[in-house]
């Protein structure tokens, strides 16, 4: 059984983010880059499928410019038997990495797509549900637990939602996207990143795969939040009360 | 649910965990660790759960006298119970050189000296407050307490001058205090001394983004200039675990050390000018922003590291370098010491123009902060290794500097000077390693009582002294070593459940009398304070101590600046 798992290459999240002059987006020159956290989790959950000796291969892929091939070594660092780099210098909207998506399970026949439920960057949470829509097989997003029956072809997962744990119960092949309290990923060690260097790693384009890549999006404007105001100190309880009554309008 | 911004969902969730805290370049647990310590506060009152990076905002809401108050409030009712350190209970945990007595020709405050105070500073900034007082009065390891009936807080050098000039027609003692986040009681009074307070002075007075060069006042803390410049492209040369609290006259005044010392040098190579503030009161001017000046007798140097004892710092000017792209971070194991030198000299070849951090600890240190911080993780949990080794990097161009550092750590793993690795693969990764070195002081004060010896010795020695020290103690003490190695910088900390004269009878002065022998130095960037004053001749030949004397003599003929400390008290009083 093989998985296939989505990394994406994103602004690190410890990184102050700012925005362009002109609004068009955020910077991301002389910027650190890492590996979106979920897409991580994804790939841990992946691994521990692989060495609990229910999957047989872990296939990373990830989408973008040249440099997304530094994330996908740390994706073989961390335990990826191969990778696969669909190179795209422009923007991808979640619709177009459904579509590339599509074409790459169809060439590796996966049983399970692992996929982080969103990344950090454009906070999308579209991906995997597309691809599930586009392939028709069923989803389990945001998993918080993930208990794979090799037997049955099943696999349950435990769903994070508003009022609190869904469980769900998927016939494989299935696509899942993870959410934070799935796992802990582990570290890239030096032995494991010294063998990631000679794991091969296949590169496409859209073109190859027959995708022609269009948006019905466009971006109008990027601006940062409002700035958050300063608190103040009350001196009287009375005080607290008639700014709760009139200006914070909430008793 | 979520699909809500997940940068911030990843703050909000992980907010228990300490990785949460840090910022993108994750030092500063030692100071932050009280803070830490009332999460709620944090959070709920004055922090900002969705903020990306909460800890920027917590010094500009903690710097006033609040912070010292939240600082201590949990301790406050120990504090009050419990008698202390020295002053009037003539009693010092610190050191065997113990007994110290109030210097009788120092005045005794009065309610005309409170008058004249509040003539000049305004009488909000004059502190006789007790609670206030008793955070003032107290050191950051609880260890020194003083009985300080007055808190002063200057705005201007003017008012600086203006009190010194006072103090000293008076003959009233005086102790400069920053952050108060030192190790050897050099920031709180011994007795009654006027604390003069320079947290008022926070003001960025000039940046100049050709040369590199920041002008600021003495109160600024460290992690507001460092967010000042990283706007600015820029860092501070300086970097160390209390940043979120420590003041740069205070780092200025003891010559702080700390993490990237072995890139960036000291203090005397970084800091290019000072103002003064003598006994007298008067201000000397040398607040220069040139890198070169050969013009007389380099006298700022004379107030780096003298500890407030010359004179009060009010501005400095520093030379900052620019912040570079790409920093990496590995942590690694060794099995043995001589592994660990040998690691040293080969990143120092193989790193060279990259290195900026080269820090070890050694496994007793590693348990310590896996038993007492919580988020702590052990990231080669596959086997107990001796020693650890934190390596960053700090360079200009992210693909060459990995290449290189992943290829200097497979040869070094060739050559089995390191048993096993990991390398940050991003910022995350990296805080949580900082942690498991930056989070051994906090542990300490976790774990019960800690003696706390900061040394200089030649690399090739270094850990022999903590052997020596593990046997002579035996399983009385959990005996810690960790530090700079790249410096040459032992932290030897002995951890015992409480403090006990029959095990400090142990440790010193032994390890003083060890130090100099091995041509060591007994303050290597904590500085001597009140633990260490009688020490200094361990470090220092008499006629070089004798010149020290002078030049006090000379600068404060009265002694009243921060008295009992830094020179020998048979010296100065």
């Amino acid at each position: 059984m093989k998985i296939l798992v989505a990394i994406k290459r994103v602004v690190d999240y410890a990184v102050k983010i700012r925005v362009k002059p002109d609004k068009t987006g955020v910077v991301t020159q002389n910027v650190k880059m890492s590996m979106n956290p979920f897409c991580e989790i994804a790939l841990e959950e992946a691994l521990r499928i692989r060495e609990s000796g229910l999957a047989s291969e872990v296939v990373a892929v990830s989408m973008g410019p040249t440099q997304c091939i530094d994330t996908l070594r740390t994706g073989l660092a961390m335990g990826a038997d191969r990778g696969i780099h669909v190179e795209f210098n422009d923007a991808l909207y979640p619709l177009s990495v459904a579509n590339i998506f599509k074409k790459l399970v169809e060439i590796e026949k996966p049983s399970l797509v692992i996929l982080g439920k969103q990344a950090i960057d454009d906070d999308c949470n579209q991906t995997g549900q597309m691809i599930a829509g586009l392939l028709n097989w069923p989803q389990g997003t945001f998993a918080s637990k993930v208990v794979l029956d090799k037997e049955k072809q099943v696999v349950t997962v435990d769903r994070e939602v508003d009022d609190g744990t869904e469980t769900v119960c998927l016939n494989l092949p299935a696509v899942i996207t993870t959410d934070l309290r799935l796992n802990q990923p582990r570290y890239a060690t030096l032995p494991n990143i010294m063998k990631a260097k000679s794991k091969p790693i296949k590169n496409f384009t859209p073109e190859d795969l027959n995708v022609e890549i269009k948006s019905d999006l466009e971006i109008v404007e990027v601006t940062e939040p409002p700035k958050r105001k300063a608190g103040v100190i009350l001196s009287s309880v009375d005080e607290l009360i008639d700014k709760l009554k009139n200006e914070a309008n909430v008793i | 649910m979520a699909n809500r911004n997940c940068r911030n969902t990843l703050h909000l969730l992980k907010r228990s965990n300490p990785f949460s805290h840090s910022s993108p370049n994750p030092s500063l647990l030692p100071s932050s660790s009280p803070l830490n310590s009332s999460p709620v506060s944090k959070f709920s009152i004055f922090g900002t759960p969705f903020h990306q990076n909460p800890i920027h905002l917590q010094p500009n809401i903690f710097h006033s006298d609040n912070k010292a108050l939240s600082f201590f409030y949990p301790f406050r009712i120990s504090l009050e119970t419990k008698q202390w350190g020295v002053g009037v209970q003539n009693r010092c945990y610190g050191s065997t050189s113990g007994l110290v007595q109030r210097n009788p020709r120092f005045s005794n405050l009065n309610d005309e000296d409170v008058r004249y105070f509040e003539g000049i500073l305004g009488a909000k900034n004059v502190i006789q407050d007790h609670e206030k007082l008793i955070s003032a009065n107290t050191d950051w390891l609880h260890k020194y307490k003083g009985s300080s009936k007055l808190l002063l807080q200057p705005r201007t050098t003017h008012q600086v001058s203006q009190i010194l000039k006072y103090c000293n027609s008076r003959c009233l003692a005086i102790v400069p205090q920053g952050g108060n986040t030192g190790l050897v009681g050099g920031s709180v009074p011994v007795f009654d001394e006027v604390i003069v307070s320079l947290s008022s002075m926070n003001n960025i007075i000039s940046f100049d983004k050709v040369s590199g060069i920041l002008v600021c006042e003495a109160g600024c803390i460290l992690e507001n200039i460092i967010s000042f410049l990283d706007n600015e492209g820029f860092i501070m040369p300086l970097d160390l675990g209390a940043k979120g609290s420590c003041q740069i006259g205070g780092n200025v005044s003891t010559n702080a050390g700390g993490l990237r010392l072995v890139r960036y040098g000291s203090l005397h190579g970084s800091v290019l000018g000072i103002e003064a503030v003598l006994a007298n009161g008067t201000v000397l001017d040398m607040l220069k922003t040139l890198r070169k000046d050969n013009t007389g007798y380099d006298l700022k140097h004379l107030f780096i590291g003298s500890e407030g004892s010359l004179g009060i710092v009010t501005k400095v000017s520093i030379l900052t370098p620019p912040k570079l792209a790409s920093v990496n971070v590995a942590f690694l194991a060794c099995k043995d010491y001589s592994s660990c030198q040998k690691l040293l000299q080969e990143a120092k070849r193989k790193l060279g123009e990259i290195l900026s951090a080269f820090e070890f600890l050694d496994s007793q240190s590693m348990n310590l902060v896996l038993n007492h911080m919580e988020g702590a993780r052990n990231p080669l949990p596959a086997s107990q290794y001796n020693f650890y080794v934190l390596i960053e990097t700090t360079g200009s161009d992210e693909s060459s500097d990995k290449q290189k550092l992943e290829a200097f750590l497979l040869g070094s793993m060739e050559d089995e000077l390191i048993s096993d690795g990991v390398v940050a693969q991003d910022i995350n990764q990296a805080s949580s390693f900082w942690l498991l070195r930056e989070g051994i002081p906090e542990a300490l004060m976790r774990a019960g009582a800690v003696y706390k010896y900061d040394l200089s010795i030649p690399i090739e020695n270094l850990y022999n002294l903590v052997d020596e020290m593990r046997t002579r103690l035996g399983n009385e003490a959990n005996v810690v070593g960790y530090g700079h190695l790249g410096d040459g910088n032992l932290h030897l900390n002995i951890s015992t459940s409480k403090y006990d004269d029959k095990i400090l009878s142990q440790i010193e002065p032994f390890v003083y009398e060890w130090t100099s022998k091995h041509h060591g130095s007994i303050s290597a960037e904590h500085g001597l304070g009140l633990m260490k004053a009688n020490e200094i001749f361990y470090s220092n030949s008499s006629e070089t101590v004798q010149v020290m004397a002078s030049i006090k003599n000379l600068l404060d003929p009265n002694h009243i600046l921060n008295p009992y400390k830094v020179l020998p008290h048979s010296l100065t009083s």
